[in-house]
């Protein structure tokens, strides 16, 4: 085992295999010069680093409650800045957000927007499994149009998820943030970039991370990093920065592969193959033209 | 010795001038109506520069409080004010608090519970929070507001317990009296220095805070809370001794007034003490053997003690200012609870009075003393 690789996050976590949580956190931490304290929402990350008497983590590290690591950081953050006048702590210290899209764009939208508008210096990086995967799959905002989840199933009146994403991004730019990314586990070298960037930024940032969810995405577990890159060289999850306020796409190619190509991965997309709902994967392929289009007009390449 | 620095001050200005002199190192905040002007004062003081406190003005008081255990669990001395609905949201993460061991205190202006909505005193909010795991200690005037506040800080620190320090919301927390203000490094040196036993920034000794507990562990962490709550009885009783050393004051699990000879006990907590103090004066002067038993700590709840005071009586009138909609009112319970032990069998009768604000007057607790009111309510 590499022991400058887990030197935050010690082996032993009970993740799925073919989770690519650990190395996200892994890739994020691994790029802080400073000592980091991490908070976590409730979720497939903490459920599965912190079974009492163990914990994975070898920094300091707190859960609260599901829908307010964005609040909690807030206190840890303030309670360093008033210990650091006092002289009580020395070191400057990185604090850095794991939560998952439920824990992001649902029920903790209210403590993640507070906490982006006092303004302070933290990095909040989402793993976007979409949905609540931890409790066996059910819809979030995040969850993509088409998906099934056990609260969006299919059947004769249904498709699955019949709403489309909520774009946080463009939530999180409204605050005026810095630094903000949307990054892809498989696609390392650019997250650790990222995480670099959003760590050297002063007061909040952000990172949206394609996390694929073998369990509940069901693909065969060897396959998480090419659902991820299917992901991307689909445009279906997009690399890009937005530095203050510019967009920069991070990856781009002149022939991206059809959709489909990364529908026909997983379980949940798999009854859109069927001549029923021929229209659905249509109208993903077009949303999906449309946002890509959307985005390099206002991007540097 | 004792200081006599009196000032005119509403009992959220006293909680406020506490909270001035304890000087947390974070206050994470929201507004509710009728505790705002405790937070008001208090930003004020640090717009001043009277205070380094580093302040959250969160965007909720679920957030508030949120903020607050992480600020605590960073070795932060860490306080909150909040009522009503304000508590209510906050519901989730009391418990967090006091699973997490996190020694915050909260000036709480109890106040009613929507629907319908009302902004008044009542004590609701608070009593829907009594099994959280937080220490309760009840005000009687903005003088105890003051006191209480200061002494709340040291005993949440001492058993690693969060701590409300409660008054009732306009007839105390908006209610002008002199209140005699101890100097302020008297108070810093009775607090001392705050020095937890882990924090999230000691990054050389990595901590985790809220973990998972399953089957095999849970059970024991409620009970080290339950212990803890246990042990903060002899805790209070020695903070108090403490704080009568610089204060001159008395604070006790609860107050007996003219209780030693009476053959009537009132039980009850708040502002409304006052008023029944009134009401026992005259009723005395007619000769009518009545006393009374204020309440200051309710959590945890001194129950062999209230009993031992309760021994003599033949009758118990407890006054509730909230309810338990399905059962008795939660300070009945208390009171049955505590003498259920006792020989002899007492009348003990339940009232619940003053919800929305209601004024209770003296005349209406003359009239029960007297066994002139034959409905549950005193409306």
């Amino acid at each position: 085992m590499n022991e400058e690789l887990t030197k935050h996050l010690v082996p032993g976590h009970t993740s799925c295999a073919g989770c690519g949580i650990p190395a996200i956190v892994r890739a994020v931490l691994g790029e802080s010069k400073d000592p980091v304290v991490v908070a976590n929402a409730t979720g497939c990350a903490e459920v599965t680093t912190t079974i009492y008497p163990y914990t994975a983590w070898n920094v300091p590290y707190i859960h609260n409650a599901f829908e307010n690591a964005a609040a909690t950081i807030s206190g840890v953050e303030k309670a360093y800045e008033a210990l650091k006048k006092q002289g009580k702590v020395k070191d400057k210290i990185n604090f850095v957000v794991f939560s998952g899209d439920g824990g992001t764009f649902d029920i903790g939208l209210q403590s993640l927007s507070g906490a982006l508008e006092r303004g302070h210096h933290f990095l909040y990086v989402c793993y976007d499994n979409g949905g609540y995967m931890n409790t066996g799959n059910q819809r979030s905002s995040a969850t993509p149009f088409g998906a099934f989840t056990e609260t969006t199933p299919n059947g004769k009146e249904s498709f699955g998820k019949m709403e489309k994403r909520k774009n946080i991004m463009e939530i999180v730019k409204a605050h005026g943030v810095e630094y903000l990314a949307q990054a892809n586990v498989a696609f390392m070298e650019d997250l650790k970039k990222k995480a670099r960037r959003a760590l050297e930024t002063k007061g909040p940032s952000f990172l949206l991370v394609f996390q694929p969810c073998t369990a509940n995405w069901k693909f065969p577990t060897s396959q998480y990093v090419e659902v991820g890159k299917l992901a991307t060289e689909t445009n279906f999850w997009p690399l890009y920065e937005i530095k203050d306020g510019k967009y920069i796409v991070n990856w781009a190619t002149e022939k991206p592969k059809p959709v489909e190509e990364f529908l026909k991965t997983q379980g949940r997309f798999k009854h859109l193959f069927s001549e029923k709902n021929k229209p659905v994967i249509e109208k993903i392929q077009e949303e999906v033209d449309k946002e890509w289009k959307k985005l390099v007009n206002i991007a540097e390449i | 010795m004792i200081n006599k620095n009196k000032k005119a001050l509403s009992g959220a200005l006293a909680a406020a001038e506490a909270l001035r002199q304890i000087e947390p190192d974070v206050m994470s905040v929201y507004p509710i109506t009728p505790q705002t002007a405790i937070i008001e004062t208090y930003s004020q003081f640090k717009a001043d520069g009277l205070v380094r406190t580093e302040m959250i003005q969160a965007e909720s008081e679920h957030s508030a409080i949120s903020a607050c255990v992480g600020a605590s669990a960073a070795g932060a001395r860490t306080a909150t004010a909040s009522s009503s609905q304000g508590i209510a949201l906050m519901h989730e993460i009391l418990y967090i608090a006091s699973g997490m061991r996190l020694p915050i205190l909260m000036a709480v202006s109890a106040r009613a519970l929507s629907s319908p909505l009302n902004i008044h005193g009542d004590h609701s909010d608070v009593m829907g929070s009594r099994d959280a795991g937080w220490l309760q200690i009840f005000a009687e005037n903005p003088q105890e507001a003051y006191d209480n506040t200061i002494v709340a800080m040291k005993l949440a620190e001492r058993v690693n317990l969060p701590i409300m320090s409660i008054m009732d919301g306009f007839n105390t927390s908006h209610c002008i009296e002199n209140v005699e203000i101890l100097d302020d490094e008297k108070v810093k040196k009775f607090l001392g220095e705050y020095k937890p036993e882990k924090s999230l920034l000691d990054w050389e000794n990595p901590v985790t805070f809220g973990p998972l507990a399953l089957q095999d562990s849970f059970f024991e962490f409620k009970i080290d809370q339950e212990k803890a709550m246990e042990e903060a009885k002899n805790e209070f009783l020695k903070v108090a001794k403490e704080y009568k050393k610089i204060s001159g004051k008395n604070i006790g699990f609860f107050e007996e007034y003219e209780n030693k000879r009476a053959e009537t006990s009132l039980v009850l907590m708040g502002s409304a003490v006052g008023t029944a103090k009134d009401a026992v004066d005259e009723l005395r002067l007619q000769g009518v053997k009545v006393g009374l038993i204020k309440i200051n700590l309710f959590r945890p709840f001194p129950q062999e003690e209230l009993a031992k005071a309760l021994k003599k009586c033949k009758e118990i009138i407890v006054l509730d200012r909230a309810q338990s909609i399905g059962t008795n009112p939660p300070l009945f319970m208390e009171v049955v609870n505590s003498v259920r032990e006792l020989k002899g069998r007492k009348k003990i009768s339940s009232y619940v009075y003053g919800l929305g604000g209601r004024d209770l007057f003296k005349k209406k607790i003359k009239n029960l003393l007297e066994g002139k009111v034959k409905e549950k309510y005193l409306v």
